[in-house]
């Protein structure tokens, strides 16, 4: 037990958690009963917000301990992370104002909403809910091997402090929605920027400077005869295609869009796509500790590589230093885990319950509805990690990436073309996804006692080529998904299979705060 | 204030500078510019300094466009 750590990590714990519950009365609104309110707070968040929110949303606390980890087992494999946080944003720059535009206009909460309305398909958009409902869940239970790992290193076993942790998150996003990672988001984001600038100067500094750290690194690789602290010939390809494949899933995820339409207007997203990648640097920097962890000689509790960062605050930095550094960590798994569960639970509301269950659900009604859920899916991601091995969120959350890729050609193309017919877009999907899992149950890994599901780099050996060359599963799924679409959609034509209603018309894609067509806080049914 | 007509033409979202927006896109996906030891930067293995500074691109481009397309209100 280290007394000075649990002391500095409970008060911060305890400070974030009060503010959880009085952002309830943040930015005062009337009335917290709908979704506009309590799943998009409001829909009137600012830059700065915005930053912090999305910012907070996307660089988990998980992300924070495992990409130095994957660095640290595999090298410069693991720093995918910085290409694919830097591609992303002009990648998605101009479709994601256009998302917000529709939403808008629609009055839409989640991707699967903006499905239904565009292509009049409620089981394309069952589909494409149901999607983002799996792809989510093992990733709310990894923030839980994020807060595991930082009370591993401090002594603390058992499953009750977890428990207690998610039982006071599930509490506060019960009650404030997503008013209260919003504001957890600032004093999250600001701790770890401390610690880490602190981190990438002052443990460099102790272990002789950054050239020795990374010959340490390289002699350790070749000594182990794996990894490396470049690439090599055969998993260039890989690097790209997780990459590219990664940045195209992000704004897939449905936290991700809860995020942006949480936001004021179109000038926040375009600003916030040249302000996010402050956070890629300091992932990047983090990325970096996976080989001070290796000059310095730290070895992972047991076999469990998460615990290497914990574990080098632990030696490198004086206690009470350690204990704000392990606070950082464990309030950033609160930020993700409660939008997430927002995410999870507006799909259950507007695309399973309002759908299929209570036509007529009125707004107090769906905000009851995700109340509840986001309640149910905390629980779920607990008894994940409690009660199976939590390596299997690992796996689940490796495989959500790649199924959340195949909503692509309904989300994604879909905000701008209408071409596709929605026999297509659900062949293509269905396609897509066993493409998917087929290529995922081939790939083994004898370093972690895998015979299946052991990655997400494919050996196009498997395919009978003479090569090691690796590429990532999901882009070859979503190469299958798009080829099936466009010849699923090409075959209804020529069948002259009815099509669902587009309930879009062009002009809702470029609509902005103070248009008239742009609902400000109403909450009627959108128009589908 | 108003939002720009739609319905004939361009795109209201439409102007040269998006282009602009494909550099730090495919750049940083071309592993032979940046995958070599050699030369280091206080230490630091080219192949992490420079994924880093194509931040710095992403950053330069999209602020570029934020300016050049932002409505004001």
């Amino acid at each position: 037990m280290k007394t000075t750590e649990i002391v500095i990590f409970t008060i911060l714990f305890l400070v974030v958690s009060g503010l959880g519950f009085v952002a309830a009365r943040w930015r005062r609104p009337d009335d917290l009963a709908s979704l506009n309110e309590w799943g998009l707070g409001g829909r009137s968040f600012g830059s700065w917000i915005t930053w912090f929110l999305i910012g907070g949303d996307l660089y988990t606390a998980y992300t924070f301990v495992a990409v130095p980890a994957l660095i640290f087992g595999a090298g410069a494999m693991g720093f995918y992370a910085v290409p694919y946080t830097v591609v992303v944003y002009p990648m998605v720059m101009l479709v994601l104002v256009r998302l917000w535009s529709v939403s808008h206009v629609h009055n839409l909460v989640t991707p699967a909403d903006f499905v239904r309305v565009r292509f009049g398909s409620p089981t394309l958009a069952l589909l494409v809910a149901i999607t983002g409902i799996v792809a989510t869940m093992p990733y709310i239970a990894l923030q839980l091997i994020g807060i595991e790992a930082v009370l591993k290193t401090m002594g603390l076993t058992g499953d009750l402090p977890l428990i207690i942790a998610f039982a006071i998150l599930a509490a506060y996003t019960y009650q404030s929605g997503l008013r209260a990672p919003a504001l957890i988001a600032f004093v999250k984001d600001s701790l770890i920027y401390l610690v880490i600038l602190v981190a990438i100067i002052y443990i460099p500094a102790k272990l002789g400077g950054m050239g020795s750290v990374f010959d340490a690194a390289k002699a350790k690789f070749d000594a182990a005869g794996s990894g490396g602290i470049t690439l090599n010939a055969n998993n260039q390809l890989q690097y790209v295609t997780l990459a590219f494949g990664s940045a195209l899933a992000l704004f897939l995820y449905p936290h991700s869009v809860t995020g942006i339409l949480a936001s004021r207007n179109r000038n926040v997203i375009k600003r916030n796509m040249s302000a996010l990648p402050a956070y890629s640097l300091l992932l990047g920097l983090i990325a970096l500790l996976g080989y001070m962890a290796i000059a310095a000689g730290i070895t992972p509790i047991g076999k469990d590589n998460n615990t290497i960062v914990p574990r080098l605050f632990d030696a490198m930095f004086p206690d009470w230093f350690a204990g704000v550094a392990f606070a950082a960590v464990g309030i950033g798994a609160l930020v993700p885990a409660a939008i997430m569960s927002i995410a999870a639970a507006n799909l259950f509301s507007r695309n399973i319950y309002k759908e299929y269950v209570n036509r007529n659900a009125t707004p107090a009604q769906e905000a009851t509805v995700s109340k509840v859920a986001s309640l149910v899916v905390k629980v779920g991601a607990v008894l994940c990690i409690l009660l199976i091995d939590p390596q299997f969120s690992i796996d689940l959350q490796l495989i959500g990436g790649v199924i959340i890729l195949q909503t692509l050609p309904s989300v994604g193309l879909g905000l701008y073309t209408r071409w596709f017919h929605r026999g297509g877009l659900i062949a293509g999907w269905a396609a897509g996804m066993a493409a998917g899992m087929l290529l995922l149950y081939n790939i083994a890994n004898p370093a972690t006692n895998h015979a299946h599901f052991g990655g997400s780099a494919f050996p196009l050996s498997q395919f009978g080529f003479d090569t090691k060359i690796t590429v990532y599963a999901g882009f070859l799924a979503l190469i299958v998904n798009l080829v099936v679409a466009v010849l699923g959609t090409v075959v209804a034509r020529a069948l002259k299979s009815a099509d669902g209603p587009d309930g879009t018309r062009p002009g809702d894609y470029f609509a902005d705060q103070g248009d008239p067509r742009v609902h400000e806080l109403e909450t009627t049914a959108p128009t589908a | 204030m108003t939002t720009p007509r739609d319905d004939r033409g361009r795109s209201p979202d439409y102007s040269p500078l998006n282009w602009l927006l494909l550099l730090p896109i495919v750049i940083p996906l071309l592993p032979p510019l940046f995958n070599a030891v050699e030369p280091r930067l206080f230490g630091i293995p080219l192949f992490y300094w420079l994924q880093l500074a194509f931040i710095i691109l992403g950053v330069t481009t999209t602020t570029l466009v934020y300016r050049a397309t932002r409505r004001n209100r």
